[in-house]
């Protein structure tokens, strides 16, 4: 398989180019002076695609590689592929799956955690010396407070099943209602922060749910409530969040994804009911790992005529 | 009741002042700066002590106290309590057990999430605008790690009924075996150490458990290991711990309390795989309430001469 060309999209795992390197011709058009020239001398021999949440597989791309026929993405989230052209022409469309859902809800609880009892704001209070001043405010309890979760997929599930351990009852909105025995359904999200302390967004990313919390859901949750977005930064309108947060209307928020990363409204950085993290959720050691074999083993199975282990097209 | 003289030895809620000043005569001790002269003037009308993790109600204190008859304490831990004495002079102890097992638990598992994944200093990496330059690290996942308790009393069971919800194997120490229990007992903190990822000190502070983490136990636990504590300082031998964080013998820890409070060994302020918490474990203002109003109802019923609600003595 070492002629198979496959194009990656930018960095996103050394050990994921190791090992594409070592089955495959790996384009990494980073490297290459220009970009678009590199692209244009070697359309032909390209026939997979390796992006990830960052640069994907969008319109473009795929319109000047001819010869593509399948898009292995190094997430589990879609919205940078162009999935109609792909189903147009064919070709196949792999994800990560399942191997991240644990340490994206633990990123979601973590979240939450850091948040209402301020564990980031107490770490700073520790290491500048000003315990030594006096002691640390009263923050606000986790446990038993009524958790909303915007998609109960396998990471909504996830963060619910967690959540549930703290004695938090969960509701949820979703596309359809679940058959699940203790999670109450709210057809749609502004009932369903009305109803919640600790509003946590974990739905895909698509037309219809781009700033799926808007002015109107943030009101709902209201000044003693939290939003936690581990899903991706559009599913909220920011400069909202960000009002909100600045003139009490909302109690605190957790991020680990913004609309225009890396790029964060520096008017957050002053607030201590934030907790702001650099786009983290599947990435420990561990996962990486077994996102970047999963891309490799939908890659060869796709080149051996054998059954894709995650297909989405 | 408004005769009755109670001693409060430092400060420790707001709102527990205004309600003790409400029903009794509140002697606040650190208004006094002369102590001996204080005690001689006023120490025949006090008949109650409130004390707490910080300062407690040790011998001396007791012994100046000729008409003590209840110490109550703002705390479920009993070791700034000279219980001997109390028992030998038939002194009652009230503390303020299960309202804080929630909130100290939660924070066990927000250390070893900010621990483990790095949130702490994922948000300072945000904050200062490294985002820009790069991706964070990769950390360490939480999910399915094998976690040990020591200590498998409320606040050690809340502790793993949470980490359960993650998957994670349980173990445990405790001075028996516990024969309900489905979790896994070592007879030894060494052993317990050398077969879990995440230790968590979650016992009570006694002659016996003083050091129960040295440096037998953290080598055992290793330079992939975390140690959580939530118990009380004197448990680890801190200057065992800081040269194993130093060198490298250990992985890394999450602490909410240490041996010489407010001081915190400088040495930890410049590692970035420990998380340090100003002994906040109980520190939310619902639990704060909940403790402060187990005070107030456990001094009521001694003076009214009805069963204390939570005795030790």
């Amino acid at each position: 398989m070492e002629k198979i060309g496959v194009w990656m999209t930018c960095p996103m795992s050394s050990y994921l180019e190791e090992q594409i390197d070592k089955r495959f011709g790996l384009f990494r058009p980073w490297q290459a002076s220009s970009k678009h020239d590199f692209l244009r001398e070697n359309r032909n021999s390209i026939r997979a695609v390796v992006g990830n949440t960052e640069f994907g597989a969008d319109s473009e791309l795929v319109d000047s590689l001819p010869n593509l026929e399948i898009v292995s993405t190094y997430s589990v989230g879609l919205d940078k592929i162009d999935l109609r052209k792909c189903e147009e022409r064919g070709i196949r469309v792999t994800n990560t799956p399942d191997v991240l859902t644990d340490d994206v809800a633990d990123v979601a609880i973590g979240l939450a955690l850091a948040t209402m009892r301020k564990i980031c704001v107490c770490d700073r209070y520790v290491r500048s010396g000003l315990w030594k001043n006096g002691n640390f405010e009263l923050t606000t309890k986790f446990s038993g407070k009524s958790v909303g979760i915007i998609g109960l997929g396998r990471i909504g599930s996830a963060i619910a099943k967690r959540a549930e351990a703290f004695g938090c009852p969960i509701s949820y909105n979703s596309r359809s209602e679940k058959p699940h025995p203790n999670y109450k359904y709210y057809s749609n999200v502004v009932d369903l922060a009305k109803n919640s302390q600790i509003l946590i967004v974990a739905c895909c990313l698509t037309e219809e749910t781009r700033h799926i919390v808007n002015r109107e859901v943030i009101n709902a949750l209201g000044s003693k409530g939290v939003i936690v977005n581990i899903g991706r930064g559009p599913l909220i309108d920011e400069p909202e969040l960000v009002s909100a947060l600045l003139e009490g209307r909302l109690g605190g928020a957790g991020l680990d994804v913004f609309e225009n990363e890396p790029e964060v409204p520096k008017e957050l950085f002053g607030l201590e009911n934030v907790v702001l993290l650099p786009h983290v959720g599947s990435d420990s050691v561990e996962t990486c790992r077994a996102m970047a074999d999963l891309v490799i083993r939908n890659l060869e199975a796709y080149f051996r005529s054998k059954p894709l282990l995650t297909p989405v097209i | 009741m408004e005769a009755i003289g109670v001693l409060m030895t430092c400060p420790m809620s707001l709102y527990l002042e205004q309600e003790l000043d409400r029903r009794f005569k509140l002697f606040r001790f650190w208004n006094f700066p002369q102590k001996k002269e204080f005690l001689r003037e006023y120490s025949p009308s006090i008949q109650a002590v409130v004390g707490n993790a910080t300062v407690g109600a040790d011998a001396d204190l007791i012994d100046s106290l000729p008409g003590l008859e209840i110490v109550a304490n703002f705390s479920v831990g009993l070791d700034k309590v000279d219980l001997e004495k109390c028992r030998e002079k038939a002194i009652r102890v009230s503390n303020t057990p299960d309202v804080l097992t929630e909130d100290v638990a939660d924070l066990a598992i927000g250390l070893i999430l900010a621990t483990l994944r790095r949130i702490c200093e994922s948000d300072r990496y945000v904050r200062t605008g490294m985002w820009r330059a790069g991706d964070f690290k990769l950390t360490s996942k939480f999910s399915g790690k094998s976690v040990g308790i020591i200590g498998l009393g409320r606040i050690g069971l809340a502790i793993a009924k949470r980490a359960e919800a993650f998957g994670c194997p349980i173990s445990y120490y405790s001075r028996s075996r516990k024969p309900d229990s489905k979790y896994r007992y070592f007879p030894s903190v060494v052993e317990l150490a050398s077969n879990c990822s995440i230790l968590v000190v979650a016992c009570p502070l006694t002659n016996e458990t003083h050091h129960i983490i040295n440096r037998q136990v953290i080598d055992a636990l290793g330079p992939k290991g975390v140690l959580i504590n939530i118990g009380r300082g004197p448990h680890v031998d801190e200057p065992e711990l800081v040269s194993a964080l130093q060198e490298g013998r250990l992985g890394g820890a999450g602490l909410d309390v240490f041996e010489h409070e407010p001081e915190v060994p400088e040495q930890l302020f410049g590692l970035d795989n420990v998380v340090l918490t100003p002994h906040v474990g109980s520190g939310t203002i619902e639990t704060r309430k909940a403790m402060a109003d187990l005070v107030i109802g456990n001094l009521e019923a001694h003076f009214l001469n009805k069963p204390l609600l939570t005795p030790v003595v």
